[in-house]
Parts: C-alpha cells; structure tokens; sequence
C-alpha cells in the first residue's frame, strides 16, 4: 500500500496540502510530494482523520495544483541514517547531503524526533568547562551537559563569541575534545561560512558536523533540522562516547517558522501570535541536552537566539529561559562602546555553576567571588546612574570608588580579545585585582578570609 | 503499519481522528472521564467529552505513528492512582507511573504504552494490625486497621477506603504481605464480601473525603528567613511564589522541600527542567532532615512530568500530586506540596481547550482557568480526618508568568487565591539577592495566626520587630527615589542611618543563600535573633545621632561587617556567640554614647 502514489488534494494553503482520508496515514508519516514537473517535494502528516489527512510541505506548496500533484506516504516517520562517517560532513534539515558527498548509509537509523529522557535516568551535569572567556568561566560558568543559550540581537558579535567558545572549551584537566554539531536555521550564507572557516582555521572541522538551512531555504524544514541535529548528537554522545557541543542558531528563525504554521492551521495564539505549545517545542529541543546514567559521553547545548527589537521579554527569549539552565545576555550598550564580549552581566546566568564550581572544580573562593562581583557591579551601575542625574562630582566618595569598579569591570573583566584564552585562575585573580579598588568593608559576600588571603585594599581615591 | 481493524465487542472502538494529543474515536458505551488504551502501542489517554457518534480522547503519551481506524479498549475507570506503602521515596510520572521501574524497562528514554503498576507488587511490607482488629467490630471508611513502616521516619497508617465500610468477618494477623495481600475481609450493608488490601485506588479529580475543615494554627517552617519571619505561611496554607525566570522560583520550592517542618513533603515537577528533578534525587538522600535528624529522601517523594514529556499527562500531574498529598494527610501527617509550576498546567489546559475549539477569553486561556486553579488551591487544608486525626495539606505553587509580568491571568488569578504571595523579583535576583523575595509586592494573611505561635514558642517581640523592620526598608525605599533624583546630600544623617540599616537588614537578614552550608537553613530561633540585633542597633544608633554622633562613625564601626556575616559565621546551635557579640557592641555604643553625652552637644 504505501507503494502507492495519491493523486487526491483537495486543497492546498501556504505550507499546507489538505489530502483526502481513508489512506491510513500515520501522524508524523513522512510524505514525498510530486509536483507536475515531477519535482519532490517532503511533508509530514500532522492530522489525520479517515476523511481528511493534513501534510505539512516543508518546501511549501507554491505552484501545486490539485490535479497534478501525487502523495506516495512513506510508511516510517523522518528518521536519520546515522554513522560515525557524518563527522566532517555538511546536510540539510532532513539529513540529506549538501557537500556533493554521497548520502549516510547506515543500518543505524533514528527518528528524529527522540523519545523524552526519563528524568530518572539523567546523571546531574557537574564538570566545569573553561572557555577561556572571564564573564562565562568567572561569573557564568558552563558545565558539561548544560544547555545556556546567548542571547543577542541583530548587529551584536553572537557569532564570533560562539565560535570563540567553540575554539577554546575544555575541561581543564582532560585532554579529550569536543565533537561539534553546528546547526543553522535561516541564516546568511556568510554567517555560515564564518563558522565553517572558523573550524577549518582552528583544525576541528573532521569534528564537526554540519546541519545548514539557510535564509533562502525551505522555511518549514527548519522545524525539523534541531531535530536532527540533536539526533546526531545523541548518536555521536551516548554511542560513540563523544562529549558534544551542539550550537544552533537562530531559534528566533525557528520560533517563527512554527508560528507560521501555527497560524496556517488556525491554532490559538497566545502571546505576539505564537501558538501556547512554543515552550513545550521549544523544551522537547532544549531538553535534550544533558548527561544520562552510564553514558560517557554528554550534550552541551549552546542555541543562539536574536531578541526581537532587543526585547528579553518577547516570546522566544522568554520562553528559551524558562526552559535553559539560565543565559548569556548581549548588550548593545556595551557593544557600542566597544567591548567585546559585550556580555550583560546582570541579567545573564548559569543555573548549573554552583554544583560545578568551587574546592573541587575550580577554587574555593570562586561561588562568593563571582557573588560579589554582581553584587559589587550592580551597585556600580547605580551609581553610574546617579552620576548620570547629578553629575559624577556630585557622587560621594563611596560612589565615586564605585564608578571607578565600574569602568574598570568592563574594560579589564568583560573586555577581552577574542583569541585570548584565560584560565579560570587568570580570570579569579583579575577579579581581586579589580575589587581591591573597593574597600573591604564594601564586600559582604566574600569571607574574611577570602578578604586576607585575596584583597589588596590600599586605600585611595 | 498495519490496517485498521474492527474487532467485535462493546468494549472496543477504534480511532477515527488523530490531532496531537487529540484522538477521536468511535466508541460505544463509553463514559466520560474513562481511561483508554488506544492502538497496537496501547497508548493511555482519558475521555473528556463525548458527542453523538464519537469521543474526544487526550491521550498521555505521544501520539506520533497513530492511525485512523486503530483499536481502543475503554478500561472502564477514570484516571486513578494506587494508594499504599511504597510511595515514600519514589519518583512518578504525570500519571502515577514509576520512573525508576520505567528505567529498568525501557532504558533512558521513555517508551510508549507501558504498563507498570504504581506500587510494588512483590515488596514485603511488615504489617501490625491495630488491637481494634476484631472480627465482629464495624470498620467505617478512613479507620485504621493497622500500620507499616514504610520508611525509617514514617509509620504508614493503613486506612479502610474512605468509601467502605462493613462488619470485620476475618483479618491478617501481624506479618509480612505484599500489598495485594487480603489483609481483611469485611461483609457490607448489602451482605456483600469485600477485601481491604494494603493499598487502594482513587479518582485523581475527587478529594478525598474528610470529617471536618480545622482552624490552621501553626506556622510552616521553611528556614528561609524572608518567608518565616516576613511572610509566614501556616500548615494547611496556600501559597504561590511568581517570578520571571532565573529569579529563584525552584530554588525557594527546593529550600522548603529541604528543611520544612512538615512530616511528608511531594514534590511536583510539572512542565519543568529534567535536571531539577535530579538534583533531588541525588542529593537528598545525602541532605538529613533537621527535625528527624534523618535522611531527606525517607519523607520525600517526586511527580515528574519535564518540560518535555507529554503535555497532556502535565495537565494529570497536579490532580495526581493532591491526591497522594491528600492520603498521607489521612494518615494524620502535614503534608507539603510543592508544583513547579502551576503556569506549565495552566498552559497544559490552554493547550487542549484550544485545540477542542473552546472560545478563549484571555490569551488564549479558556473561561474556567480560575475556577480550576481554585479548586486545585481548595485541596489544601488543615483537617480532622474521617477517623478523627488531624492533618494537614499545605500547597505552594510556583508560577512563571510570561515576561516576568503579574497582571498576566495565571497570576493575576493565582493572587486573588493564595494567602501568602512570595513575589520574586528580578532586579534583586539580577544583583544576586537571594532569595529574591521582594518586601513590596509580597504579602501574607497568615500573621495574625503566626504571631501567636511565633510569641509562644520564640518571643514575644517577635510581631513587633518585623513591623519595624518593614517599615525601616519601606522608608529606605521612599529615600533611595529622593536620592536618585536629588543625590545623597538632599539626606539627613538621620535619613542616612536609616537607609545604612535598611542595607544591614537586607545584606544581614534578607539575603540568604541556598548554597551556604550554615546559612541555608536558618532555625526561628535564629532568625529572631538576628532581627533583634538589627533593629537594636538602629534604634541605639538613631539615639547615637540624636546626640550628635556622626552616622559615619556608625558605618565605620568594623562590627558592621560582622553583623552581615553573622547568618553564616554563627550556626543555629552558637546563639549564645550570637548574645555575646551583641553585647559587645552594646558597650561599645555605650563608649560612643559617654562620648557625646559628656562633651554635651546634643544635636537639635
Ligand atoms: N536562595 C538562593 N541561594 C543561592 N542561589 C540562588 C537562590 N535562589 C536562586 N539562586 C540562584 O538562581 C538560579 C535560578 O534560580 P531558579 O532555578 O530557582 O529560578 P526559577 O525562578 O525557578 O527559574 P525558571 O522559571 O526558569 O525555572 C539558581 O540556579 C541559583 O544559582
Ligand atoms: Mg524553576
């Protein structure tokens, strides 16, 4: 039966072909579509009743007519052919080649859309990564197996600071790499030959696997490429025992793809349009990052989102960080002055340092030290503030040592060069460094003897 | 995939629509609220409505590979769960399933259709019947027949069905049986026989049954200053904690799961981070419970439905959580329920309303999005049990209201039910002040009923103190906007003390960290004593200025350091370092103030 091609639309709309029932179609069945030039196009059931089937045509259905167009179902869900051959490779949303190499031919083969991990089953992820970069490893720090996405906006430096990370984590006492899994959804073709040259520049690129649909490609198999992506990775994670990496950007293109159908299908809307079930798509993507009981390997997770018109209360950002194990913020401001990473500091956050920092991960003053830091900080932008309304002369002097934190805090801590890599000690000690501008009596989170052993106070100003 | 086939029989239907988690079948006889099993997977699903020709299924599992004319089997009960020793401990889905067993099943991931019943069946449990045991006697439902200890902390109090009763014909003698094991045998009004085992079934949407609603009187302690001391919550108490995300919402849920001074605590993980759920599995069994001195996980059990498991069973999650939450209650214990969070389930109901057409009123909810929260919320309670015992249900909801913002309807709904309101706030949580508890937007009804534990037990002053405290953060408040507008010189050095102690109270008192081994839980005792400090030495610093002392030489004192770090330096068993440092520094403002008495020049 499912040799059978259908010659039964009954109409078609956007992404939407609307096929006529009694063909048993199973929801998620993957469908291939022909259209009068005999061109393929793919789709997947997404209703199905015995009158009517519903298929979402990932390469929408633009010049389908309904006498003309023939539905063969495939019988099996979208599923990836998997092998340890995919490292160094480039394909597209559903898998397919896109380097003019021939397909993955594997007996290894998985739906792309996972099972939920039992959480009974997951180990708690605890090992600090060093990404050389102070505002993640001293005040943010990554573990392996978190998922904590960036979020940027058009314009900010997101990709260079991914492919920073990319360049420089590590665990700083084991010398075994991480395999990359780098997917794109409706980006440039530049920003992806960025990251491309980036891997080659940097020696990973046979580590890599390539998942790319870009800004002029089918908008609908961008539901469908983290999926694959992810599939890979479990793959490359949990069977070859490879610690993976897994960036994808942008999820804001994602989210919109999906709001696209969503309104296609007539679902209710909740909030700027998109359908109430965004988070729990978005966290059946996110939460497969994460470590598993027994496993080796491990998923790390770092999706880039842009924030619509900057906005960290829009839908996509706010629905990722309620999922993620916190977030790396961008900030136009600081961009604009220059500073890169321009990482917003008081708002970013790793859920997952406090079980991955400390005595035994990195050093034992780091959980308060990184406490004080925002606490210092944030009392530093207030006074930056006050100074801004009464002008800095104006400050007391107490104010004044703070917007000196301040200045020195993004020029020496955040600011950093994009091929420096420091290590977690630099970035601990730069931070007394940089404190010892504040009087002790000014840091309440840090010990005593934190303050003996570390601090530096010399009076001034 | 195979064809559809129509099998003879009542009982069996077969599926005729699949939208999602939306199945429609064809289905005589069926009821509404009955549990089904849906195709050659066996996919579990419940009814919710039913029309001339068909019924509405929402199945609990992924429906991915479904197809129209596949068989259901009505089973011919609503959605149940097992009641019985063996909960304690546990960690189950959205519908009772045990995810440990789960695990030995399937392996990491979770496969479809499983059917593994909640409480183990070959597990010996050493039951001792109670001496009111005696064939002749009537049992009513909610009596006793005997106990278990179930974990090294909690005796688990076997109970008759709250909706059976009869005259005892035969009964187990003390031994050890399974839970399928006929521990009595009752004969009914109608003359009927029926057994009484160890466990029982029970609609999740019905509460269960009660004598009568109590008075709650005493105050549920958490540790965690800002909610003992600011805004109490009583056993038998509802509460919610909103909060943009990253703000602290689980972790205050997981303080309170930590150290309450509840006897059971359920923690509900309903639409939230797998990671979570883990963290308690692997560190309570380590944690020791201060009140018992035991292990946390003896008291401890968890409902897991993660953000992506299936939305549907999210919905189930709840109603399954109150339930079991309810029978230990009968036991006689306090129980605690923590939901993390509330919002996921809203939005599990704004999910299938919206995809069975039901007219949405505000952003996209469905109508009856308050009377639901109400009813779940209205399962808490303090109360005397059918067999005369007290217990207790306190539920603590958190909730994540899109962008951070509290008129959205979950909360704004959530608000108007709850007694005590713990409003997290993001720029507190953005300097790391944790937890991020706002004095502003807080609230709780419950102190009247606390202050009078709270004088009792702690002291008198108590009530007094945490007024004066509020007051001095709101006034703090008011002139940190004069000072932002104007600068710091627009103060009086009076006005300056006030907003240096309000800074002590907020670096000393509120702030309180979760990860700190002496600090993360904080007995009242201590908690009293820390606020007294601190008021004292505004108040004798207030006198100080009025006699013309600097504020600077107030904030100069090095003890002003050491005031901030006392909830860490000093434990809950030190208090007497505590009243020695304090006086200390009563003598030394006692210097300062011969000081400035003697030179005569008291400020006008
Ligand atoms: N009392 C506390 N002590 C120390 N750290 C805390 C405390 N409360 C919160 N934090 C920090 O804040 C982080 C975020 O808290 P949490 O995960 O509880 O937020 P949440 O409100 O539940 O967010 P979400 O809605 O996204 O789940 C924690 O990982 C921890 O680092
Ligand atoms: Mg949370």
């Amino acid at each position: 039966m499912k040799q059978l091609e259908y010659r039964h639309v009954t109409a078609a709309r956007g992404s939407l072909l609307f096929l006529k029932g009694g063909t048993d179609a199973a929801l998620g069945e993957r469908v291939s579509i022909r259209d009068k030039d005999g061109t393929l196009r793919n789709g997947q059931v997404i209703r199905s009743s015995e009158q009517m089937v519903l298929v979402q045509v990932f390469e929408s259905t633009d010049h389908l007519d309904i006498e003309n167009t023939w539905v063969r179902y495939l019988g099996e869900p979208f599923e990836l052919a998997l092998s340890p051959d995919m490292l160094g490779r480039v394909f597209n949303g559903i898998g397919q080649p896109r380097d003019n190499r021939p397909p993955i031919i594997s007996n290894i083969v998985r739906n792309v859309n996972g099972a939920p991990v039992n959480p009974a089953a997951r180990a708690y992820p605890r090992e600090f990564i060093q990404t050389g970069i102070s505002t993640i490893d001293g005040l943010n720090s990554l573990v392996r197996g978190q998922k904590l996405p960036v979020f940027s906006a058009s314009g900010l430096p997101h990709n260079r600071l991914a492919a920073q990370i990319v360049r420089q984590a590590k665990l700083p006492d084991d010398a075994s790499n991480f395999v990359i899994v780098f997917a794109a959804m409706g980006v440039s073709y530049s920003d992806t030959q960025f990251f491309q040259s980036e891997f080659e520049s940097s020696g990973v690129l046979r580590n890599v696997v390539m998942f790319t649909n870009l800004a002029n490609d089918p908008t609908m198999e961008r539901l469908i490429l983290p999926r694959t992506a992810l599939t890979a990775a479990e793959y490359l994670a949990y069977e070859l025992d490879h610690h993976v990496l897994v960036v994808i950007t942008d999820m804001t293109n994602y989210a919109e793809a999906l709001r696209e159908v969503a309104t296609e299908k007539g679902d209710v809307p909740s909030r700027k349009g998109y359908p109430g079930y965004l988070y729990s798509d978005l966290a059946e993507i996110y939460e497969r990052a994460g470590r598993v009981q027994n496993r080796h390997g491990s998923i790390t997770l770092i999706p880039i989102l842009s924030m619509p018109s900057d906005d960290i209360t829009h839908p996509i950002p706010d629905l990722t960080g309620y999922i993620t194990e916190g977030q790396i913020v961008l900030s136009r401001e600081l961009h604009s002055k220059s500073i890169y990473p321009p990482v917003n500091v008081p708002p970013s956050l790793s859920r997952l340092m406090k079980d991955g920092i400390g005595r035994d991960f990195t050093r034992s003053d780091h959980p308060h030290l990184s406490s004080q830091l925002y606490a210092s900080y944030t009392r530093a932008l207030e006074a930056r503030n006050l100074a801004s309304i009464i002008g800095a002369e104006e400050l007391s002097q107490r104010d004044q040592r703070f917007l000196k934190f301040a200045d020195a805090f993004e020029s020496r801590f955040i600011q950093q060069g994009e091929d420096e890599e420091r290590s977690i000690i630099e970035t601990l000690d730069l931070a007394w460094e940089l404190l010892s501008l504040l009087p002790p009596e000014e840091l309440s989170r840090v010990t005593e003897e934190e303050i003996q052993k570390y601090h530096s106070w010399e009076g001034g100003l | 995939m195979p064809q559809s086939m129509v099998r003879g029989g009542s009982s069996m239907g077969k599926v005729i629509e699949i939208n999602g988690p939306l199945v429609t079948i064809e289905q005589p006889n069926i009821r509404n609220g009955e549990q089904v099993r849906i195709g050659t997977l066996g996919l579990i699903g419940e009814v919710i409505s039913l029309h001339k020709n068909s019924a509405l299924v929402q199945v609990y599992e992924s429906t991915e590979g479904l197809q129209p004319g596949e068989t259901v089997e009505g089973l011919q009960h609503p959605l149940s769960v097992e009641l019985g020793p063996g909960l304690l401990g546990e960690i189950f889905d959205g519908v009772q399933r045990p995810l440990q067993k789960i695990m030995e099943l399937s392996g990491e991931q979770i496969a479809r259709g499983l059917s593994v019943s909640s409480l183990d069946r070959e597990k010996l449990w050493h039951f001792i019947p109670t001496e009111k045991l005696v064939v002749g006697e009537t049992l009513h439902g909610g009596e006793l027949l005997g106990t278990v200890q179930e974990t090294k902390t909690i005796q688990h109090r076997i109970l008759v069905p709250p909706n059976q009763q009869g005259e005892i014909i035969e009964h187990a003698p003390e031994g050890d049986y399974t839970i399928e094991a006929v521990l009595v045998h009752l004969r009914d009004a109608e003359g009927e026989i029926q057994e009484l085992k160890m466990y029982h079934q029970w609609p999740v949407r019905t509460p269960r049954p009660y004598r009568a609603r109590t008075q709650s009187e005493q105050p549920l302690i958490t540790g965690q200053r800002i909610l003992d001391t600011f805004f109490p919550l009583l056993k038998g108490g509802k509460a919610a904690v909103p909060g943009p995300f990253g703000a602290g919402k689980t972790m205050v849920q997981q303080q309170i799961a930590r150290w309450t001074n509840a006897d059971i605590v359920l923690y509900v993980g309903c639409g939230e981070r797998g990671n979570e759920l883990v963290d308690i599995l692997e560190t309570f069994p380590q944690l020791t419970d201060p009140h018992s001195g035991r292990s946390l996980m003896e008291r401890t059990f968890l409902v897991a439905n993660t953000s992506n498991m299936p939305v549907v069973a999210r919905e189930a999650s709840i109603y399954v959580g109150v339930t079991m939450a309810e029978y230990y209650r009968d036991q006689g214990y306090d129980v605690v329920m923590v939901a993390d969070s509330t919002s996921r389930w809203a939005e599990a109901l704004r999910e299938v309303a919206g995809r069975l057409g039901q007219m949405p009123v505000e952003e996209g909810y469905p109508a009856y999005l308050a009377s639901r929260l109400a009813a779940f919320y209205e399962r808490a309670g303090s109360i005397h049990t059918l067999s005369g015992d007290s217990g207790s249900v306190t539920l603590i909801g958190a909730v994540s209201p899109p962008g951070g913002d509290f008129s959205e309807p979950v909360t704004s709904h959530t608000k108007e039910i709850i007694r005590t309101f713990w409003a997290l706030s993001k720029p507190l949580a953005d300097a790391r002040h944790y937890p991020a508890v706002s004095w502003i937007e807080s609230f709780s009804d419950y102190e009247a009923q606390a202050k009078l534990w709270w004088a009792e037990e702690v002291d008198p002053a108590w009530s007094e103190r945490r007024k004066q405290a509020l007051s001095l953060l709101t006034q703090s408040d008011e002139l940190e906007r004069i000072v932002n507008l104007v600068g710091p010189e627009a103060l009086s050095s009076k006005q300056r003390w006030v907003l240096e102690s309000a800074n002590l109270i907020k670096e000393g008192l509120l702030q309180q960290s979760a990860l700190d081994e002496v600090d993360s839980y904080c007995a009242p005792q201590k908690q009293f004593a820390l606020l007294d400090l601190m008021i004292h030495f505004y108040q004798q610093g207030e006198r100080l200025i009025d006699l013309g002392a600097p504020v600077e030489q107030l904030t100069q004192l090095p003890e002003n350091g050491k005031i901030r770090r006392l909830k860490s330096t000093i434990g809950n068993e030190q208090l007497d370092q505590l009243q020695a440092f304090s006086q200390q520094l009563w003598k030394k403002l006692e210097q300062i103030q011969a000081e400035y008495a003697s030179t005569g020049e008291p400020q006008p």
